[in-house]
């Protein structure tokens, strides 16, 4: 489903963020991308939307360089993932709802089939009650789980997560992780990156270990 | 086709919101672009209206040939018949001297000069419409004919045919430079308030863009709010120029009936009304498509 093999990123400066990085992801599967901050982290979770590029080797998404994809099919890629940001990236001048429905509008959808979608989703992540409610109105964990609710609007195959739980207390971090391994369990195949030891040593999953942009065995 | 067309009604829908948000920013701008345009189509109204006086009669270029005193009528008929077959000739109108005296009569005052003549010293004229306007083409008819031995006096009015076209010339030419120069700046003047608008939805456009939004999906809304406001800067244009041509027409007509005519200056027929219109909404969508095309570039 995903497949890094031999890839470096370096940025516009001379800055190592990753070098020869493989690994593979198959269907269905739920893994962690740990490490500290400045590992890496961040960089790998972004070359898989063409976020960013890599600066050799090559990333596939269901078989797809996407490293080598036109800018105008980029869209069309992101659309089949669900992507959760490390700063969730709301919008704060509209409703939860239509924070959700944002994706939906890019391919035209009926209104009302995307209202539905979008109910859905909040339902899925436990927002249903609050879609009215402004994202500033939410508590920190609730931001995060309108964030997922955007992402999986689209019922997407892979669902990526930046530090999730940044910020978060356990229990909401639990919950959050709780909703993720929810929606792994269902078929989707989930790369979560995170910093928090003790949240991977609570869910028995596969451990990507990033060191100075380096996959540690 | 049909998500498509959902698409299009959903961008134009939020245009019109946005505009609808911001009345008052919105309706500056369609005065500013309205007033700028109202220039250009004012003039180009005024000359329109002007065309179908200069046009006419006295002024479309044409000669009149008078013959000598001494000619006979059959002269006169004989120069008549054949230039009338000549190709050069459109029109001609034989004013025999009978009634070049009569004619002269009925101006006012001059009755009793032309009862205190004893006989008629007017001599049969010719008054001739040549095919070809141009100065050139009427001054060669014009030297032909004062060749002919019949001929007295040949009077061309291609000096003045010549210098009205000139004047009608140069004053479409500063319409146009002037129509020119306003669109470039109606083009700019939305430009940045595309450019503001898309400032206030940065982050809009940001996320939009990383989960999956075309730029073709980024850019419409902007299109269209682009083409409204040149469209509504377009309808005020023409409101100005309708309410600017009433109030002008107040004294024109006046002036016109003292010369005992009657006249006034036109609004655009419907087609180039409508043509401003679409011009000012096209030059709008242009400003906004230059301006969202910029941005997206800038933060690739």
């Amino acid at each position: 489903m995903i497949s890094f093999s031999a890839v470096a990123k370096r940025y516009p400066g001379g800055h190592e963020a990753l070098a020869g990085v493989s690994f593979a992801l198959e269907a269905g599967e739920f893994a962690f991308v740990a490490g500290h901050s400045g590992a890496g982290k961040s960089t790998l979770l972004k070359l898989i939307p063409a976020i960013e590029r890599p600066s050799s080797g090559a990333v596939l998404v269901n078989g797809q360089n996407v490293g080598a994809l036109k800018p105008a099919a980029i869209p069309y890629l992101r659309r089949n993932l669900g992507l959760v940001f490390q700063d969730q990236k709301l919008l704060y001048d509209r409703s939860v709802i239509d924070n959700v429905l944002l994706p939906l509008g890019f391919g035209g959808l009926h209104p009302r089939e995307a209202a539905r979608r979008a109910r859905a989703a909040l339902d899925k992540v436990g927002l249903a009650a609050r879609e009215k409610a402004s994202p500033i109105q939410l508590s920190g964990g609730e931001q995060q789980r309108l964030a997922i609710a955007r992402a999986v609007v689209n019922r997407p195959a892979i669902l990526i997560a930046d530090e999730p739980t940044a910020n978060l207390d356990a229990a909401s971090a639990s919950a959050i992780l709780g909703i993720f391994a929810a929606f792994n369990q269902v078929g989707v195949t989930v790369l979560v990156a995170t910093h928090d030891e003790a949240l991977i040593g609570r869910f028995a999953k596969r451990v990507l270990r990033l060191a100075a942009g380096r996959l540690a065995a | 086709m049909r998500a498509w067309l959902r698409q299009h009604r959903r961008a134009l829908a939020g245009a019109v919101a946005k505009l609808a948000a911001q009345k008052s920013a919105a309706v500056l701008n369609a005065l500013v672009i309205g007033i700028a345009l109202s220039l250009p189509a004012g003039g180009y109204a005024v000359l329109a209206s002007l065309r179908p006086l200069t046009l006419g009669a006295t002024l479309e270029p044409q000669l009149s040939v008078f013959l000598r005193p001494e000619a006979k009528r059959a002269d006169a008929e004989a120069l008549a018949a054949r230039l009338r077959g000549d190709p050069r000739v459109r029109s001609l109108r034989l004013v025999p001297r009978e009634q070049a005296l009569k004619e002269l009569e009925a101006v006012q005052g001059l009755a009793e000069v032309v009862a205190a003549l004893n006989r008629n010293p007017l001599p049969d004229a010719l008054v001739l419409r040549p095919q070809e306007t141009d100065a050139a083409a009427l001054e060669s008819l014009a030297a032909e004919l004062r060749g002919l031995p019949v001929v007295g006096h040949v009077q061309a009015d291609a000096a003045w045919a010549r210098r009205l076209a000139a004047l009608a010339g140069t004053a479409r030419l500063a319409i146009a430079l002037l129509a020119a120069l306003l669109a470039v700046g109606l083009v700019a003047i939305t430009f940045n308030t595309i450019r503001l608008q898309i400032l206030t939805q940065r982050a809009e456009i940001e996320i939009s863009r990383l989960i999956g939004a075309t730029d073709t999906f980024i850019r419409r809304p902007f299109f269209y709010l682009g083409a409204l406001q040149g469209l509504a800067g377009g309808l005020v244009a023409l409101a100005i120029l309708w309410g600017g041509l009433a109030a002008l027409n107040v004294g024109v007509e006046e002036l016109a009936a003292s010369y005992g005519a009657a006249f006034r200056l036109a609004f655009l027929p419907p087609g180039d009304a409508a043509a401003v219109a679409v011009f000012s909404g096209v030059l709008g969508w242009l400003g906004a498509y230059l301006s969202v095309s910029k941005y997206l570039r800038e933060i690739d």
